[in-house]
């Protein structure tokens, strides 16, 4: 029961958003639809699932984790916005890059869309059939494109086009994918995933290897893995941090979809070919990602790199399988809530020093005395540091592919990690550490007034610790029902 | 002699190939409008008893792909005050060329992949690769953000031929899914040309150039 009120209940409140006249009634929803939403999560994480709409829709293990990775993201999303919004400017206002009038789009829209956004992305950890599995990943990119507009020039807008236009045609390659792997079952064989797996060994392998190789590509742009991420780093960068943020989790249920095809594959006795192309893509892009990563000059771009880096990670770990798959799905959550963090405090940062340039960035510790810290931290927690999460699913993911006997793969996976993790460090700290007034101030009178710490408020700041203490979490400590819902979910996903 | 579905497929690519020379925007949208209202009949075709589904897929496709989004495109290019050409990178006569290359491809290409059941055409194949390729091709050799909706509505158009032939167990539930995606998808483009042409006083996608690393 309460699984489906995981996509209805935040479909609902979209809803309303958009024709609720009053600001605070508004952003009263959706605060309170992300902590329902997280209730009902928690509520069926331990209950029973039962299947809905003749079993098209079901939430699994591997579903269960995906729908907790995006509601705890969800929540930290909300109780920023809500501040977010209110420390806004209204109006029209100078653009920070060069200067033009712009102005936001309205508040009820972007509320509106972002319960949306959750709900489509509730549907696709439910979806146990290969078309609704495809409905709702295009749903994600038609809810989100308005986010990414929210502030209106020319450059939210170029990036909002670009992530429409490519998204959509990746995802109607995906949707080519689908018909085919229709197709391999001779016509008769229905998308929904038990019957698929079922008619596995029937199905036509030329045929399904194609579909496979369409599927991943699809999904494959949207989860950002390169060569098909070349609008990531531009949404990431043009769109407020709450859409940044939420961004993560939709890379997240992206590689959810392609996980779900490699479930037919593996029934179908093709693991083999799914996970060399997994391994081949993953280390691709975080080859990709590294090379932009040391030359970085833009902290949200890099933040949006980094991404495409940790995504390659995931489909490396899934490419490698057996307890590989195990640490993917562990990096997910690690990856997820550390990023998430990053991106929060980046807003924090863009919003105190009024530039994106890793170099107008200095002293951030002094000067935003919560937030500069918690940048250091977060920083820590992204590139791997013990002892948080991320440490554990990259070791992890590491030893799975030693023990396999792939040793090429390792050495290459870790020179990677090991680029990126300098790309990535020598900018962040660079911005923490210093002297802000130094950097921004021309005469000595400005640089002392620059001097002092700023205010903060608490919806900028809690959001992010609370991540940031969860992805502590996960390096120290996993609840015994995650963990056994996180087996259970490497299981299924990895055909074994 | 061609049964209808063949019929169909041959007028896919005729139409294509059109696409492919046209200096008319409005005739480009025209002939995707047309393509839809064929495709639109391709779910009715080798039903051996009449049943509900079919028919409401069949009438959501023809209204959607045959009058609403023509609507929509010539909607936002009136709003757009543009010249109604299509302003390629690459010439017409080149594009033609591009498409018979294409077509030559395709057939090699579909020739390779089985076509399994009774009924199918192999015609199907071939001719989905090459509207798939004739969209991709579209969108990114033409200038103008109109014409690369267009080019996207020719790669739905390839991928739903593929489909509805394809797919002969097609639940309500998917197929209605699918086209209320792409309809909100044509819809949110259509918005975002319209912000495209406030904000640049024209519709040229090469302008939106200046975030790149």
């Amino acid at each position: 029961m309460p699984a489906r009120w995981t996509i209805l209940a935040p479909a609902a409140a979209g809803a309303a958003a958009f024709v609720i006249p009053d600001n605070r009634t508004r952003r009263g929803l959706l605060v309170g639809t992300a902590v329902a939403h997280l209730a009902l999560t928690l509520y069926a994480f331990r209950a029973p699932s039962r299947a809905i709409f003749e079993g098209a829709l079901l939430l699994d293990d591997p579903g269960r984790l995906f729908l907790l990775a995006t509601s705890v993201l969800f929540i930290a999303a909300a109780f920023y916005s809500a501040g977010y919004l209110k420390r806004e400017a209204s109006g029209t206002r100078p653009d920070m890059v060069e200067g033009r009038l712009f102005s936001n789009s309205p508040e009820a829209r972007f509320t509106g869309c972002l319960l949306l956004f959750l709900a489509a992305m509730s549907f696709v950890c439910l979806a146990q059939n290969l078309g609704l599995l495809w409905v709702g990943v295009e749903a994600t990119t038609l809810a989100s494109a308005p986010l990414v507009y929210f502030h209106r020039h020319h450059r939210s807008l170029e990036a909002t086009w670009k992530y429409l236009l490519l998204c959509s045609v990746g995802i109607a390659l995906a949707l080519f994918g689908t018909y085919m792997l229709a197709l391999s079952g001779g016509g008769e064989v229905s998308l929904g995933l038990p019957a698929l797996m079922a008619a596995g060994p029937t199905l036509n392998p030329v045929l399904l290897k194609a579909a496979f190789v369409f599927l991943l590509v699809g999904y494959g742009t949207k989860m950002g893995l390169a060569p098909m991420h070349t609008w990531l780093p531009d949404v990431y960068s043009e769109s407020p941090s709450v859409v940044a943020l939420l961004s993560t989790s939709l890379l997240n249920v992206s590689f959810l979809a392609i996980l779900r095809v490699r479930q037919v594959l593996c029934a179908a006795g093709q693991a083999q070919f799914g996970n060399d192309l997994l391994v081949f893509l993953g280390l691709t892009s975080m080859g990709w990602a590294a090379i932009f990563l040391l030359r970085q000059t833009d902290y949200k771009r890099l933040l949006a790199y980094s991404s495409v880096e940790h995504m390659g990670i995931l489909a490396f770990g899934a490419g490698i399988g057996g307890a590989g798959m195990f640490g993917a799905l562990l990096h997910l959550f690690a990856h997820g809530v550390a990023k998430g963090a990053m991106f929060l405090l980046a807003g924090n940062v863009l919003a105190a020093y009024m530039t994106k340039n890793v170099s107008g960035v200095r002293g951030l510790v002094r000067a935003l005395p919560y937030s500069g810290p918690l940048w250091v931290a977060g920083v820590l927690a992204l590139v791997g540091m013990p002892p948080f999460g991320a440490f554990v699913s990259e070791l992890t993911i590491l030893r799975s592919a030693l023990a396999g006997g792939r040793y090429t793969l390792a050495g290459i996976f870790l020179l990677l990690l090991s680029v990126a993790f300098i790309g990535i460090t020598t900018a962040c700290l660079r911005m923490a550490q210093g002297n802000r007034a130094a950097a921004a101030a021309a005469t000595p009178a400005e640089a002392a007034a620059t001097a002092k710490p700023m205010r903060e408020h608490w919806s900028a700041v809690l959001p992010p610790l609370a991540l940031l203490a969860c992805a502590l979490l996960l390096g120290l400590f996993h609840p015994a029902r995650l963990a056994e819902v996180m087996v259970s979910a490497a299981r299924i996903t990895g055909g074994f | 002699m061609l049964s209808l579905v063949e019929l169909i497929l041959v007028g896919l690519v005729l139409t294509n190939l059109v696409l492919l020379g046209t200096s008319r925007i409005g005739l480009c949208i025209r002939m995707v409008a047309f393509q839809g209202v064929g495709l639109a009949l391709l779910p009715l075709l080798g039903l051996e008893a009449l049943s509900p589904e079919p028919l409401v897929i069949s009438g959501a496709t023809a209204l959607l792909k045959g009058w609403i989004f023509p609507l929509l495109l010539f909607r936002s290019l009136e709003s757009a005050h543009v010249r109604a050409e299509v302003e390629p990178y690459v010439g017409y006569s080149n594009s033609l060329l591009f498409g018979v290359a294409a077509l030559a491809v395709s057939v090699w290409l579909g020739g390779r992949v089985p076509v399994p059941g009774p009924g199918v055409p192999s015609l199907l194949t071939p001719v989905a690769f090459f509207t798939i390729l004739v969209g991709l091709f579209v969108i990114v050799t033409r200038r103008k953000a109109v014409s690369q909706v267009v080019g996207y509505l020719v790669l739905e158009n390839g991928i739903f031929a593929f489909g509805a032939v394809a797919l002969r167990k097609a639940q309500l539930l998917v197929e209605m899914g699918i086209l209320l995606d792409v309809f909100v998808a044509v819809f949110v483009m259509g918005i975002a040309i319209f912000r495209i042409n406030r904000e640049f006083d024209h519709i040229d996608a090469d302008r939106l150039a200046s975030l790149k690393e």
